[in-house]
């Protein structure tokens, strides 16, 4: 039997991913994303796990016309920072027609394959997001 | 009436998730030169298409969440997730712990994939009910979800679509719906099928309709009749498994149903078949709108072949449950029209060699 490798760092993190769960720090009181072990900021070990608002607003973004291998399907692919009020996340930008995006667009958290571990590995599900539906109705 | 359930169950959240994206079936007969008349009669307008970074088991966790919200309940007091589905990303590994790991149902709980053509998650909604109402567990979320395969310029091609439905199912106390009776029929007929490390279903010719999707459906809500002694008038309304816009509207007609009681469950028309939420789908739209005290009948059919008859009571809860989620229609009505080569290019049908 073919022992596939798995991406173990992909197996600690899933639940960040798959619920959007960041970091928050007790000494300086900000938030970021992923969660660390320390506060990116001061440098506080005194850090919890908080749910992340799944609702936020588009500050940038940037279109790969030249995308990874595994991701041709995808292309173009959009990747944005989105500002969720109490942190800040880069995440790709999808249900989108790239002329229609604009910074300051409202989006909202969605649950999609992020890549495959090639054909026979190991599927990467976690956050992305997209237009909410005030943009695009 | 005749109750199957000991002590009852209920429906507490509901939730669906359809696809942005939306192509037409004359677009689809266009690439393949079809005239009007070879698929005007499915009546189909177009087709829900999944994103190529979208599987059953993103949809399904999204329609879970929206079915979670709903019910109001912590998902830790979720202990059976199951999940009906004919496109599972894996052939070996559960969607459903996914599922359950996403929306935050994990560990203590059951967790399984379920296989019955479309009506898989029927299945899981009997065995949920049946696990609430004999005690062993609170709540339990049953999910259908598909990304249909059809064979390019097969004719399943113009109804075989995306979309998800999930139910939190609980005790019938706080019930936004409650399940007063469930009648199931099943036969080994060979309609339809996949067989393994094949990409795409195989029909029977001949077997679809008749001895399949009609004989079952009506054998099962007959069989629910009989049981409960209710009667098509005794509805407000009915929602079949739709494979197509023209069979619901049949089955109902054969059975006393009229169709005012059909129309606010098809969706088959706007969005194509979703397989396993198709029947299940067209509930959550009715539970979208439908007044409390409401009564639905719901069967759903899965090929190989099977279908279950639900009586289903609408209660006060529903309109306060109803706005805590995105409705049904609030996911028909946002849409992206892609083209043919946009489909083809989304949904795998064509060869890519990357890495060059």
């Amino acid at each position: 039997m073919a022992g596939e490798s798995v991406n173990v760092d992909q197996w600690r993190t899933r639940i960040y991913r798959y619920r959007l769960l960041g970091g928050r720090c007790r000494e300086c009181g900000r938030a970021f994303y992923p969660p660390l072990p320390k506060c990116p900021y001061c440098s506080s070990e005194d850090v919890e796990e908080v749910r992340l608002p799944r609702q936020g607003k588009l500050v940038s973004y940037t279109i790969l016309y030249s995308v990874e291998e595994g991701a041709r399907r995808e292309s173009p692919v959009i990747v944005g920072l989105v500002d969720l009020g109490v942190a800040r996340v880069v995440s790709e930008i999808v249900d989108a027609e790239p002329g229609t995006l604009k910074s300051g667009m409202a989006v909202e958290a969605v649950f999609r394959r992020l890549y495959e571990e090639g054909d026979e590995g190991v599927i990467v599900y976690g956050v992305k997001f997209r237009p909410a539906p005030e943009n695009t109705s | 009436m005749h109750n199957p359930f000991k002590a009852g169950a209920g429906i507490h959240g509901w939730g669906a998730y359809v696809p942005v994206y939306r192509i037409r079936a004359s677009e689809i007969a266009r690439a393949w030169g079809w005239p009007d008349h070879q698929w005007k009669a499915l009546g189909i307008e177009e087709k829900a298409v999944a994103a190529p970074d979208e599987d059953s088991t993103t949809m399904g966790v999204e329609a879970s969440l929206n079915a979670i919200a709903r019910a109001g309940v912590d998902p830790s007091r979720i202990s059976a997730v199951f999940f009906g589905s004919e496109s599972k990303p894996y052939a070996v590994k559960p969607s459903a712990t996914i599922i359950a790991e996403a929306v935050g149902a994990t560990p203590a709980t059951m967790a399984s994939d379920l296989e019955f053509a479309c009506r898989a998650a029927s299945e899981g909604l009997r065995n949920a009910m049946a696990l609430v109402s004999s005690g062993a567990m609170e709540y339990a979320l049953v999910v259908g979800s598909d990304t249909a395969q059809a064979s390019p310029g097969d004719v399943l091609e113009f109804t075989a679509s995306s979309g998800a439905v999930a139910f939190v199912v609980g005790p019938p106390k706080g019930a936004a719906a409650l399940v007063e009776a469930a009648y199931t029929y099943v036969t080994d007929t060979p309609d339809f099928w996949r067989r393994a490390e094949r990409p795409y279903p195989s029909h029977g010719e001949g077997f679809t309709g008749e001895p399949a999707y009609f004989h079952h459906i009506e054998s099962a809500v007959r069989g629910l009749f009989e049981a409960t002694g209710l009667k098509p008038s005794d509805f407000d309304y009915a929602v079949f498994h739709q494979p197509n816009g023209k069979f619901p509207l049949k089955v109902a007609l054969r059975l006393g149903f009229k169709p005012e009681q059909v129309k606010p469950g098809l969706l088959t028309p706007i969005i194509g078949n979703t397989y396993n939420a198709s029947a299940l789908i067209g509930l959550a739209r009715i539970l979208d709108a439908a007044k409390p005290g409401s009564r639905i009948l719901v069967a759903p059919f899965g090929s190989g072949s099977g279908s279950d008859a639900y009586a289903v009571t609408v209660t006060d809860v529903v309109e306060e449950r109803r706005l805590r989620a995105p409705r049904v229609d609030d996911y028909v009505s946002r849409k992206i029209y892609i083209d043919y080569g946009t489909y083809v290019k989304f949904r795998s049908k064509v060869r890519v060699r990357e890495g060059l």
